[in-house]
C-alpha cells in the first residue's frame, strides 16, 4: 500500500510540533525516519497511527483519505505501530497481550483461550520466537524477547504498514541482527516498513529512503544510496558532527577509587573489580550477564552479600542508596524515567534530591554552574522533567549526581534513547568527571560507545567478571569474550 | 532478569499460574481467621462451628459482598466508587417506596431500584471519562448529589415492602438463606464476566495501562463506563437486599453501613491492586467473609464494638501488609 502523508501540522498547547511535515512509503519500502529527540518522528508516527490528530494536512492511503480518531482506525486500515516504549501489560500472559482487544471467541462472548494461545505460538514461531511460553506473563520476560512478542503482536493484524519506533533501543547488540532479518523480510512481502532510529549505521544497513525531520519539519527525503552518515548527521544537528568521542586529557591514572573483591549478590558470583581516579571503565557484557545487577548491588538498592568493598581505600558497607550516597557514590540508573526522575518535578527539583541525602541544599547559584557544565539551558531546569526531551532529561539526572560531587559515577546505559546531539554533550561531561579525578564505571550496550569512551574495558558474563581488554578494543573481539568464545 | 527460565519449555503438568495472580493467600487468612474464631469461641463457651452460626455469618456477607463485587469490578479497571453507600440507600428507597406493600408492585419496585443504579453507574462513568473528572472526585460528587437528593426528600423509612418480599431476607433454599444464593450467583456471573470474556480481558488491560489499551484498539472509555455501572448494579442489589431484610428503605442504610470505605477494603483486603489491572473477584469474597467472621465473633460475645473496629482496622492493615512482602519476595 502506498502511504503519503501530506503537510501533516500539530500543535500541542499552543507549540507546534509538526510543521506541515509530508512523507511517502511505496509498498515493499524500508523507508528510515531520523532526527533528534523533539524533531517530531514519535508524534507524526502517533498521528499516523490515530493515537493523536493531526490539526492540518492528510494522510492518503492507496490515494484515498483517511481520517482516524482511535488507534483503532488505524489498526482497522493495516496501520501497526511497534512504539518505541513497550506496551505490554505486565500482568497479562504472552497470548493475552497478542491477542488484546481481538480475542478469538467461542460462541459469541467467551473467550477461546485454547485458540489464542495456539495464535500466539503460530504467531511467535513464524518469527523465531518459538521459546516463548505464550502462557507466560509478560513481565517475566528478557527485554529481547518483549521485543518479540511485541512484533507478532504487530503483525497480528496483518499490517500493510508496519511502524517500529526505536526498535534496537532497548535490545542488546546479539539480537539486532535477527530482528533486522525480520524488517527484510516484512518489506519483502510487500509491507511497507517505516522504521525510526538514532543509530545512522542501522539506516543504512537496513533502509532504502531516509527522511530526515528536524525541529518539526521535513529537511530531507532521499534514497540512502545518495548520502552518508556524516551528512545525515549534518542535517539532522543543523551543524557539523566531529570527534564523536572526546579525547582523553591527562594520561596518569590516580589512586584506586572503587576496589571490589569477591563481591556477591542476586545474579552476582564474585565479581573482582578495581577503578581508579580519572579513569573510565567500561563494562560490557550480553543482556543478563550482570552488568546492571552490580551496578544496584554497589548502590546498595540490592546490597551485596559477600566480598569486600572498598570506596577511597575505605572498607564500606552499604545497606541503602542513602548510604552509597553518602559513601561518594553516583548511579546513573538505565531506565531514566522509571527510576532516574521524578517525572512530575521541575528539573531543578530533580537535580537537588540527591544532595538532600548528604543534608545539604543545593544553591541556586551552584546549581546553575551545573547545569551549565551538563549543557542544560536555565529554562529546562523549570519546567517539569516529563515535558523535557529525553537528552535534557538525562542532563538533568547528571546534574543530579554531578551536584553530590560523588568522586565514583556508575552510569547504566546514560545515553540510551538519546539524540546525537545531546550524546555528543554527555560523552563531553564523562570524559569532563573523569578528568577531574574521579572514577568512573560506565555500562553501555552499544560497543561503538564502549570502546570510544573507555580507558580499560570489563567484559561480564554470568555474574562474575569473564575478562579485561584494553582500550581500544575492536567490537568482535569483545563479543567473543562476552559470548564465553573466548577467555581474555 | 536471566534468559535461561524462559528459553526453557515450561512443563505442561503444573498448574498454570493465573495471568491476574491467585486469591489463595487470602483464604489462608481466611481460614487462619475462621479457626482463630472457632477456638476464641469454643473456650468462651460460645456456638461458631453451628450451622445456624455459619448461615448468621454468611448472610452478614450479603449487603457488603455485593458491594464489594462491583467496587472489584471497578477497582481493577483502575477507578474506584464512592457513591456505592447512597447508591445503596437509593435504591433501598426506592425500591419500598415503588412497592408501598403491595405484592403486585414486587417487580417494578426491583426494577425501578437496579435501574437507578444503572443510571447512577453512568453518570458514574460518563462524569470520569467524558469531562475527565478523577474517579475519586467524580464519584464523591454524584455521591453528594445522591445524599442531598435523599436527605431534602426523606427523613427516615419511606414506604413498606410486601411481606412476600421478605423472603428474600429471611428464607431458606435447602438450608441456605435465599439472600446467600442471589450472592453467589452474583459473584459467579461477574466471575464469568472478567475471566471468560473479552470485556474482563479489557477491563483487566485498561486497568493495567489504559494508554497501551487504547493502542491495542480498545476503547478504554466504553469499558470503563462499563465497569462503573457495573459496580452500581451490585450496589443497587444490595439495597434491594436490605430494603427486603429491613421491611423497608431509608436513606441512612447505606452509609450506616459504611459500604463505601468498606467495599474498598474488602477489595484490598482481597489483594487487588489499588492502581488497577491486578487481582481476583475470590479474594474480595474470601474478604468479605473474614469481616463478617469478625464481626459475628465480636456480636456473640458483645463485646466492645469499638474493639471490633480496631481488630478489622488490625486485620486490614496486616493482611495488606503480608501480600507486599509475598509480593516482594517473587
Amino acid at each position: 500500500m502506498t502511504l503519503s502523508m501530506e503537510g501533516i501540522t500539530k500543535r500541542f498547547f499552543g507549540t507546534t510540533v509538526l510543521d506541515e511535515v509530508s512523507l511517502e512509503c511505496r509498498s515493499g519500502e524500508i523507508h528510515a525516519i531520523v532526527g533528534e529527540n523533539g524533531a517530531g518522528k514519535s508524534t507524526l508516527m502517533k498521528v499516523l497511527s490515530g493515537v493523536h490528530q493531526q490539526d492540518g494536512g492528510r494522510i492518503l492511503l492507496d490515494g484515498r483519505e483517511a481520517r482516524f480518531t482511535h488507534p483503532r482506525q488505524a489498526l482497522a486500515e493495516g496501520i501497526s505501530v511497534i512504539y518505541q516504549e513497550f506496551t505490554l501489560l505486565p500482568d497479562r500472559t504472552v497470548a493475552e497481550n497478542i491477542s488484546l482487544g481481538r480475542e478469538p471467541r467461542r460462541a459469541g462472548v467467551l473467550v477461546d483461550r485454547g485458540a489464542m494461545e495456539r495464535r500466539a505460538a503460530e504467531l511467535l514461531a513464524s518469527i523465531g520466537g518459538e521459546a516463548i511460553d505464550p502462557k507466560r506473563l509478560a513481565r517475566h520476560l528478557t527485554v529481547a524477547q518483549q521485543q518479540t512478542v511485541e512484533i507478532a503482536k504487530a503483525l497480528s493484524y496483518d499490517p500493510r504498514i508496519l511502524v517500529m519506533d526505536e526498535p534496537t533501543a532497548a535490545l542488546p547488540p546479539a539480537d539486532v541482527a535477527a530482528l533486522f532479518a525480520q524488517v527484510r523480510r516484512l518489506a519483502s512481502q510487500g509491507r511497507s516498513v517505516l522504521y525510526i532510529s538514532h543509530r545512522l549505521a542501522e539506516v543504512f544497513e537496513l533502509a532504502d529512503r531516509v527522511t530526515v525531520l528536524k525541529d518539526g519539519r521535513r529537511v530531507a527525503t532521499m534514497p540512502v544510496s545518495e548520502t552518508g552518515p556524516e551528512d545525515l548527521a549534518r542535517l539532522m544537528v543543523g551543524r557539523e558532527m566531529s570527534n564523536y568521542y572526546p579525547e582523553r586529557r591527562s594520561s596518569e591514572t590516580g589512586p584506586v577509587r572503587l576496589s571490589l573483591r569477591g563481591a556477591r549478590a542476586a545474579g552476582l558470583h564474585g565479581v573482582d573489580l578495581e577503578v581508579r581516579a580519572g579513569e573510565i571503565v567500561g563494562l560490557a557484557g550480553l543482556e543478563g550477564s550482570g552488568r546492571t545487577q552490580l551496578a544496584r548491588a554497589l548502590f546498595g538498592v540490592t546490597p551485596l552479600t559477600g566480598g569486600d568493598l572498598e570506596i577511597d581505600g575505605r572498607q564500606v558497607r552499604i545497606g541503602s542508596p542513602r548510604a552509597a550516597i553518602r559513601a561518594g557514590l553516583a548511579y546513573l540508573t538505565a531506565d531514566r524515567k522509571a527510576e532516574g526522575l521524578v517525572l512530575g518535578l521541575r528539573g531543578a527539583d530533580n537535580a537537588r534530591l540527591a544532595t538532600r541525602a548528604l543534608g545539604r541544599g543545593l544553591a541556586r547559584s551552584a546549581l546553575e554552574g551545573i547545569a551549565d557544565q551538563v549543557g542544560l539551558r536555565p529554562e529546562a531546569l523549570r519546567r517539569e522533567s516529563r515535558l523535557l526531551s529525553g537528552g535534557n532529561q538525562q542532563k538533568v539526572v547528571l546534574a543530579k549526581w554531578l551536584a553530590t560531587e560523588a568522586t565514583v559515577y556508575v552510569l547504566d546505559e546514560p545515553t540510551r534513547g538519546i539524540d546525537i546531539g545531546a550524546k555528543a554533550g554527555i560523552h563531553e561531561v564523562i570524559r569532563e568527571l573523569a578528568d577531574r579525578g574521579a572514577a568512573v564505571l560506565m555500562i553501555s550496550s552499544e560497543l561503538p560507545e564502549v570502546i570510544g569512551m573507555s580507558d580499560r574495558i570489563v567484559v561480564m558474563r554470568d555474574g562474575a567478571v569473564a575478562g579485561e581488554l584494553p582500550a581500544g578494543t575492536p567490537e568482535e573481539e569483545i563479543m567473543l569474550v562476552a559470548q564465553g568464545a573466548r577467555a581474555a | 532478569m536471566n534468559a535461561s527460565p524462559a528459553d526453557l519449555p515450561l512443563p505442561r503438568t503444573s498448574l498454570r499460574r493465573r495471568a491476574e495472580g491467585t486469591s489463595l493467600p487470602v483464604w489462608l487468612v481466611f481460614a487462619l481467621v475462621f479457626v482463630v474464631a472457632w477456638v476464641a469461641a469454643g473456650t468462651r463457651g460460645g456456638d461458631f462451628g453451628t450451622a445456624d452460626n455459619l448461615r448468621n455469618i454468611a448472610l452478614r456477607s450479603v449487603a457488603l459482598g455485593l458491594v464489594a463485587v462491583g467496587q472489584t469490578v471497578v477497582v481493577l479497571a483502575g477507578s474506584l466508587d464512592l457513591s456505592v453507600a447512597y447508591v445503596v440507600s437509593l435504591s433501598a428507597v426506592a425500591c419500598s417506596v415503588v412497592m408501598t406493600g403491595q405484592t403486585g408492585l414486587i417487580v417494578p419496585g426491583v426494577l425501578t431500584a437496579l435501574l437507578l443504579g444503572v443510571a447512577v453507574g453512568l453518570a458514574n462513568g460518563l462524569v470520569i471519562t467524558r469531562l475527565k473528572v478523577n474517579p475519586f472526585i467524580a464519584t464523591l460528587g454524584v455521591s453528594l448529589v445522591l445524599r442531598g437528593l435523599l436527605n431534602a426528600t426523606f427523613d427516615n423509612f419511606a414506604g413498606a415492602v410486601p411481606e412476600e418480599f421478605q423472603a428474600l431476607g429471611y428464607d431458606l433454599v435447602a438450608g441456605i438463606p435465599v439472600s446467600v444464593v442471589m450472592l453467589v450467583a452474583v459473584v459467579a456471573v461477574t466471575w464469568f464476566l472478567l475471566h471468560r470474556t473479552p470485556f474482563g480481558h479489557h477491563l483487566y488491560a485498561v486497568g493495567g495501562d489504559p494508554e497501551s489499551a487504547r493502542m491495542s484498539g480498545i476503547r478504554s472509555g466504553r469499558v470503563l463506563v462499563f465497569a462503573h455501572v457495573l459496580c452500581a448494579l451490585c450496589s443497587a442489589a444490595s439495597g434491594v437486599f436490605l430494603a427486603s431484610r429491613l421491611g423497608a428503605g431509608a436513606p441512612w442504610v447505606g452509609p450506616d453501613g459504611g459500604y463505601d470505605l468498606e467495599s474498598i477494603a474488602a477489595v484490598v483486603l482481597g489483594g487487588t491492586a489499588l492502581t488497577g489491572g491486578r487481582g481476583r473477584l475470590l479474594g474480595t469474597v474470601a474478604a468479605v467473609l473474614i469481616l463478617a467472621v469478625v464481626d459475628s465473633v465480636f456480636n456473640q460475645f458483645q463485646a466492645d464494638p469499638f474493639l471490633r473496629t480496631l481488630v478489622r482496622g488490625l486485620i486490614i492493615v496486616g493482611a495488606v501488609a503480608l501480600y507486599a512482602y509475598r509480593g516482594g519476595r517473587r
